[in-house]
């Protein structure tokens, strides 16, 4: 281990990550059943970038997510069973039915929620890391976006913006190649989005985004330096989803050994691997394992046991 | 009683508030200490309560807002100037997709308190990037509030309701406003939103009037005087929520109504009214609703173009005989 991590919460991360694929393969399973109306976006492939980011942070620290959000609610803590009763689209959920799966939110665990705007989410950190500036607080924000999102003009004056002001922002791109079907090398010219931190004066740093260690390593670094009033940083974790863009996507785009390629590099097996060659054991694992998989039952039960909104509940909550 | 300008009012609402609550600050561009604001309305308030409060921004309107809005929704109240109404457009995806949605897609676990002021209108010949009066962009927008107020009054007492809700607003001002004078106490005080305000009373044509057509059509009421036409003058005074009872209420004692906004005629603010009276007070109608509007063009620059589009007392004075 190149972390100095006890094994208590390194079994910890483990079971974040496997809730997150055991949650998005489950959500798939339903899919083909048309149990989910609307589209889905998994984040199966990118575990080890919300956990590693995550585990930096505190309970009262915040986070932004995007339309691929599922895997930032559950790295953040969010309840499997509210966030599956959501995407179902159940009063039960987050969100009473309103929001669905792009937009889940947790407030109470500094969860601000998923805009499904590509790129919208970063000055909405930026926001929140000035209300933690002027509240004199020491949380933080982790505010999550694709590569895709860092050619949108929001990237640009939301990086500057909390460079000029030091804001305690981590800002974590996950960079997973394609903006829906569209190459990164088609939509920028250059190969690294850490890059593009030398314009804001901050630091950038291109980590594994498929090693849970080395996120959470550089996410520590990030969010000391945040705390220390020292301003933001770009980490640009390089990452693959496992799956197309949304429900309809076969992603015929990537080659096959492309997808082949980067599922030797899962990012769970990798961990796992390392877990039993460090102080864990095999019978461990399995029953955080085991223990997950009851849990997604759990929620997936709870989810379509729950009740509809009732149709009228559409015009509450316009205003407050 | 004491009279104030339209701009002085605003800052005092500002000042008072901010003293109130220190969870209210505010970011713009050119707000702070060395410009005060493109129309001075923050003037002095960077140096009374530091520029932490009062933060210049640089040329970021998205940013501007998005800041705004997650400010807002971990416990500030944040105001956010964006110096022209038309570079809304540019914070089009904060103000409408972020602020105006956030409690409602979030499920109630949010409030969005914060407000958006940006001076509309046209008439001091600055062309089609700065002169365009865009409120029914806003008024299309659930989850939105939108203010307009015409005097010194009710602009300080529209900006306290604006900053003490729990709501995104967005606060429609007149650039040609701010030097006007007008009567406002020393006491404090609040104007409620969705409550339109009786300019003149009149009995036989209802004008309804928004920002600064509200004097065009006080000044065109003088002129119909003399010809023994009794106008009333209704100012809506926030666009949403719509004061519909305030409107009919006076519709019902005239009989007729004439509608005067600042906005290109085609869905503008103008349409939604003669619809809600079209909808609700057609049996009390002796005419048809009549509209004075912009024509459908983008803002021109040269005086007598700009002049020929914006409404005046003349086409008013026109509009109200058509109807009586």
């Amino acid at each position: 281990m190149t972390t100095n991590l006890t094994k208590e919460k390194l079994v910890e991360m483990y079971r974040k990550m496997i809730q997150i694929r055991s949650f998005e393969e489950k959500l798939f399973e339903l899919y083909s059943q048309n149990l989910v109306p609307g589209t889905i976006h998994l984040y199966a492939g990118e575990e080890a970038v919300a956990v590693g980011v995550c585990s930096s942070l505190r309970k009262e620290d915040y986070i932004t997510s995007t339309h691929r959000g599922h895997g930032h609610c559950i790295a953040k803590g969010a309840d499997l069973k509210r966030t599956m009763a959501e995407i179902l689209g159940k009063k039960t959920g987050y969100c009473k039915g309103k929001g669905g799966s792009m937009h889940i939110a947790d407030f109470s665990i500094g969860m601000l929620g998923a805009t499904a705007v590509v790129g919208a989410g970063l000055p909405i950190a930026v926001g929140a890391g000035l209300s933690v500036k002027l509240r004199k607080t020491d949380q933080i924000v982790a505010c999550f976006f694709g590569e895709g999102a860092s050619n949108q003009g929001t990237f640009h004056e939301s990086l500057n913006m909390a460079s000029i002001w030091k804001l305690p922002v981590i800002f974590v791109c996950e960079n997973n190649l394609y903006a829906m079907g569209t190459r990164q090398s088609i939509a920028m010219n250059i190969e690294n989005i850490a890059d593009r931190a030398a314009a804001y004066g901050i630091p950038g740093v291109s980590v594994d985004g498929n090693d849970v260690l080395a996120v959470y390593e550089e996410a520590c670094k990030a969010s000391e330096r945040a705390r220390r009033g020292e301003g933001p940083t770009l980490i640009e974790c390089k990452t693959y989803r496992h799956r197309g863009h949304s429900r309809v996507d076969p992603a015929r785009y990537r080659s096959k050994e492309e997808v082949a390629e980067w599922l030797s590099k899962d990012p769970i097996k990798r961990f796992r691997d390392k877990l039993l060659r460090s102080a864990v054991v095999e019978g461990e694992i399995q029953a955080v394992e085991k223990e997950v998989s009851l849990q997604i039952e759990e929620a997936l039960h709870f989810a379509m046991e729950s009740p509809y909104p009732q149709p009228g509940e559409a015009l509450e909550d316009v205003y407050a | 009683m004491r009279k104030v300008t339209y701009r002085d009012a605003l800052r005092e609402a500002l000042r008072e508030e901010m003293q109130r609550d220190m969870s209210v600050f505010l970011l713009g561009e050119d707000i702070g200490k060395y410009w005060g604001g493109a129309f001075k309305v923050t003037d002095g308030l960077a140096q009374e309560f530091g520029e932490e409060r009062v933060r210049d921004t640089p040329i970021s309107e998205s940013a501007i807002v998005g800041t705004a809005v997650g400010a807002a929704i971990t416990g500030m109240h944040p105001v956010a100037e964006i110096m022209f109404g038309d570079l809304t457009a540019l914070a089009m995806d904060q103000i409408a997709n972020q602020a105006a949605k956030i409690r409602y897609m979030f499920g109630a676990q949010a409030k969005c308190p914060m407000v958006v002021r940006t001076p509309f209108g046209a008439g001091v010949n600055i062309a089609s990037h700065h002169s365009q009066s865009l409120e029914a962009w806003f008024m299309h927008v659930p989850g939105l509030y939108v203010a307009v107020p015409s005097t010194p009054f009710d602009a300080k007492g529209l900006l306290k309701t604006a900053i003490r809700g729990d709501n995104p607003v967005l606060f429609c001002e007149h650039k040609l406003l701010y030097p006007v004078e007008g009567e406002v106490p020393q006491d404090e005080y609040a104007v409620p939103f969705g409550l339109a305000d009786v300019k003149r009373e009149g009995s036989d044509v209802t004008v309804v009037a928004t920002l600064f057509m509200v004097y065009k059509a006080l000044s065109a009421a003088k002129e119909l005087e003399k010809d023994g036409i009794n106008v009333e003058v209704v100012d809506p005074r926030t666009l949403t929520p719509l004061d519909r009872h305030g409107i009919i209420r006076s519709v019902k004692k005239t009989g007729r109504i004439v509608i005067v906004t600042e906005d290109c005629r085609t869905a503008g603010v103008s349409a939604e009214i003669a619809a809600v009276v079209a909808e609700e007070a057609l049996d009390y109608l002796d005419a048809p609703v009549k509209r004075v509007a912009e024509p459908d063009t983008p803002i021109p620059f040269s005086p007598p173009l700009e002049q020929y589009v914006i409404p005046d007392e003349k086409s008013i004075v026109k509009a109200v005989k058509e109807v009586v």
